[in-house]
């Protein structure tokens, strides 16, 4: 079970994050192509390979526009023969759910490895959703490593399942794996595949006929990838004392061996490193079993799937069973209470409680300008609608601006400030940032401009994605203003302000103006974020 | 020989950076070596936390259990504070004591200070004072670097080797600062024996 290595004598071996391994994987598997939309915690994958690429890789990566973008991008790197990989978190996938799933049907020329970061525990999500689950809804593997070294190594191999069966790998990886710097050992890399279009077409055109005959395909072809994995050596029994067994998948085998020694015996215990899940090792493991203790972080994936393979003898006990907690991350204190070992001694604060450190808008940040006028329209004219979205100015949720109602997901501000404002809730105003914009704000705002809806979008263009640590935005802010009047909104109703703290009530006057509009209004407010700006000058000289 | 470190900041102190560069002079020193943290919101001045954990043996958890810390690193009383529960029975605390009040109903800081001191082995120091003494109040977190650094079972000089590695890449003022402020924060514990777990 051991988890971390010193570097062996002469080997290359180096300190590095999940993320970090998973980049590397995929550059030593000689990938040509890449692709992404940042988000938390999987931001760091793409990082890498831009460094990488800097330093003089020959892999084309992009940051785009969303995840789906990303992913169809993949689909075409493959479709001309060469390797691809694609870096989102896990609500990204969602977006990426149309790709992802269709993928999985047509006949891939160069692998296609998907590496999505979960965040289990909403350190930074709005949910805990678990993409395993999404990789079976797609028919295709899934690969959950429990380090960085797995994550190097499944990484690479992912490419080979990926080629081989001809349909994309999930590598499922989740916040405290991305997270996590510790030793992994590199091997030496492949040459990129030769440029070679993959076909034939009706393995590419997914017209009903050939959908029907590929999802057969792809049926048939179930079954080994659970035999291959069955063989797997990242699945692993290990056989132990008692009739109380454990199952391990992806980072749950570590919290497991940090409880191990202090139980009196070692338990039987699987680990599953791939995915479908290996029934025959379940069911041959779980054959003398009372019980089945099952660690795994996120959804109970793997327990929902025991009822009908363990003996009905044996108990099964998860996430699902309330022998851990259904939310939230597994830990040693959790892990430790799953398996009855008594609570440690925890000190305590007599302070009553130690007061929250929210996170907060920078000093000097254009937000504050735009959230400060807010505040003046809010006491002016009440509240009606103001919907959100997602980036730092989510951050306006929380005192002392208060001043957005809502935060759901990506582009979600302008859809519903529009069904708020068809169904009576006015003034509607939607806050939304550049390039949250860009990734999926733009098809609800042709919805508002085809029915010239009674709303008001504030565009917050910082000139960056700076919530994730300042990537640069698919169109820089020269050209947001030409997207937005080519989409057709009311020139007249179309303002580009260039933000100040001194120029508040101006801008809250703009904003008043607009509502006060019974139609469709876009205000771009403008100023670069002091983070990213630092970041440039730093850049620069 | 192991030890389990939690370090504790706010959001632009550096903490990620000097786990960091604990965990590499650790691995430079032959050891087994896990060092997390977590990025993203906690960022934007809130509060930050990571961990770290070396040994002569294979590490398993990727974080330290609560209860656990052989030392707890503040570079922020309260959120010194905050993370008590890490602390192991018998853990070490070093902590800096400037307040960073950017959040409504932070407590008097005396108070603060005073629950800390209920630790008998609590280390205080006054690392903006000795940074600023060393040439550069931006080396705070490099004074308690120093300090925690000190507790550790590592070979001496293995951090100022890091620093001065990962210096070349800054100004020489910075660099040189941040060298300074290691030594003083080594000093300000003086011959406090390492822990280990
Ligand atoms: S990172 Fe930029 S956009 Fe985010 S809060 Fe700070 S200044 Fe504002």
């Amino acid at each position: 079970m051991t988890t971390t290595t010193r570097p062996a004598a002469g080997s290359a071996a180096d300190l590095m994050l999940g993320d970090d391994a998973v980049a590397l994987g995929a550059l030593h598997a000689g990938i040509s192509n890449a692709y992404a939309y940042p988000g938390t915690p999987s931001t760091e994958i793409f990082a890498r390979l831009i460094r990488e690429a800097a330093a003089g890789s020959a892999v084309i990566a992009h940051w785009c526009t969303n995840e789906k973008s990303a992913f169809e991008g993949a689909i075409g790197a493959s479709l001309a023969g060469r390797r691809a990989l694609v870096t989102m978190k896990h609500v990204g996938l969602n977006v990426a759910m149309d790709p992802f799933v269709n993928a999985a049907l047509v006949g891939l020329g160069g692998g296609i490895v998907l590496a999505v970061a979960d965040d289990p525990g909403m350190h930074s999500s709005q949910n805990e959703q678990d993409s395993r689950c999404l990789a079976d809804f797609a028919r295709v593997p899934c690969f959950e490593p429990a380090t960085a070294q797995e994550a190097y190594d499944l990484t690479r191999e992912a490419f080979v399942v990926s080629e081989r069966l001809q349909v994309p790998v999930l590598v499922r990886l989740v916040t405290r794996l991305c997270h996590e710097r510790s030793m992994v050992r590199t091997a030496p890399p492949e040459p990129p595949k030769p440029l070679h279009k993959a076909g034939p077409r009706q393995d590419w055109v997914l017209l009903p006929a050939n959908a029907r005959r590929l999802w057969g395909e792809l049926l048939a072809l179930q079954d080994e990838m659970r035999l291959a994995n069955e063989a797997s050596a990242h699945n692993r029994r290990t056989d132990g004392a008692g009739r109380r067994g454990v199952l391990t998948t992806g980072i749950g085998r570590r919290y497991f061996g940090e409880v191990l020694p202090e139980m009196t015996a070692r338990p039987p215990h699987l680990h599953i490193g791939t995915f479908p899940l290996p029934k025959d090792l379940v069911r041959a493991f779980a054959a003398d079993l009372d019980s089945m203790l099952v660690l795994e972080d996120g959804y109970p994936y793997v327990e929902r799937q025991l009822p009908g393979l363990v003996p009905s003898r044996c108990k099964i006990l998860g996430r699902e069973s309330g022998a851990l907690p259904a939310a939230g991350e597994l830990n040693v204190v959790n892990v430790r209470a799953a398996f009855g070992l008594p609570a440690l001694q925890l000190h305590e604060s007599v302070l009553l409680n130690v007061p929250a450190r929210p996170p907060r808008l920078c000093d000097g940040c254009v937000h504050r300008d735009s959230y400060a006028a807010m505040q003046q329209v809010i006491a002016d004219l009440g509240i009606g609608a103001i919907t959100g979205d997602i980036g730092c100015y989510t951050l306006g949720a929380l005192p002392p601006y208060e001043a957005i109602d809502s935060c759901v997901c990506m582009g979600a501000s302008i859809g519903m400030a529009k069904g708020a404002s068809d169904a009576g809730l006015r003034p509607a105003v939607a806050v939304i940032g550049d390039s949250t914009f860009l990734h999926s704000g733009i098809p609800p705002l042709i919805d508002a401009i085809g029915h010239d809806t009674d709303m008001t979008v504030l565009i917050l263009d910082n000139e960056t994605t700076a919530m994730t640590g300042g990537q640069p935005t698919a169109l820089p802010t020269s050209r947001l203003m030409p997207v937005v009047l080519g989409l057709g909104v009311d020139p007249a109703h179309v303002h580009l302000f260039s933000a100040h703290p001194r120029k508040v009530q101006e801008l809250a006057a703009l904003i008043k103006q607009e509502i006060a509009h019974a139609g469709l209004s876009v205000i771009v407010v403008q100023r670069e974020c002091v983070q990213a700006a630092r970041q440039r000058k730093k850049h620069e000289s | 020989m192991r030890a389990d470190v939690v370090l504790a900041g706010v959001g632009g102190q550096g903490v990620l950076t000097i786990a960091r560069l604990l965990a590499e002079a650790a691995a430079n020193d032959g050891f087994h070596v896990v060092q997390g943290e977590l990025h993203g919101m906690s960022q934007r001045g809130g509060a930050v936390q990571a961990h770290f954990r070396l040994s002569d043996q294979p590490i398993e958890s990727p974080q330290v259990p609560r209860g656990r810390a052989d030392l707890l690193v503040g570079f922020e009383p309260l959120e010194t504070l905050r993370n008590i529960a890490w602390l192991a029975p018998g853990g070490r605390i070093v902590t800096a004591i400037r307040p960073i009040e950017n959040m409504p109903g932070y407590p008097p800081i005396e108070q603060v200070l005073a629950e800390l001191r209920r630790f008998p082995e609590a280390i205080l120091i006054d690392a903006h004072a000795t940074a600023l003494a060393a040439g550069s109040q931006r080396a705070e977190n490099f004074v308690i670097a120093g300090a925690a650094f000190s507790l550790l079972p590592l070979t001496p000089g293995k951090l100022r080797a890091i620093v001065r590695k990962r210096a070349e890449r800054w100004t020489e003022r910075e660099g040189e600062a941040a060298i300074k402020a290691l030594a003083a924060g080594r000093a300000a514990i003086g011959g406090a024996e390492p822990v280990h777990g």
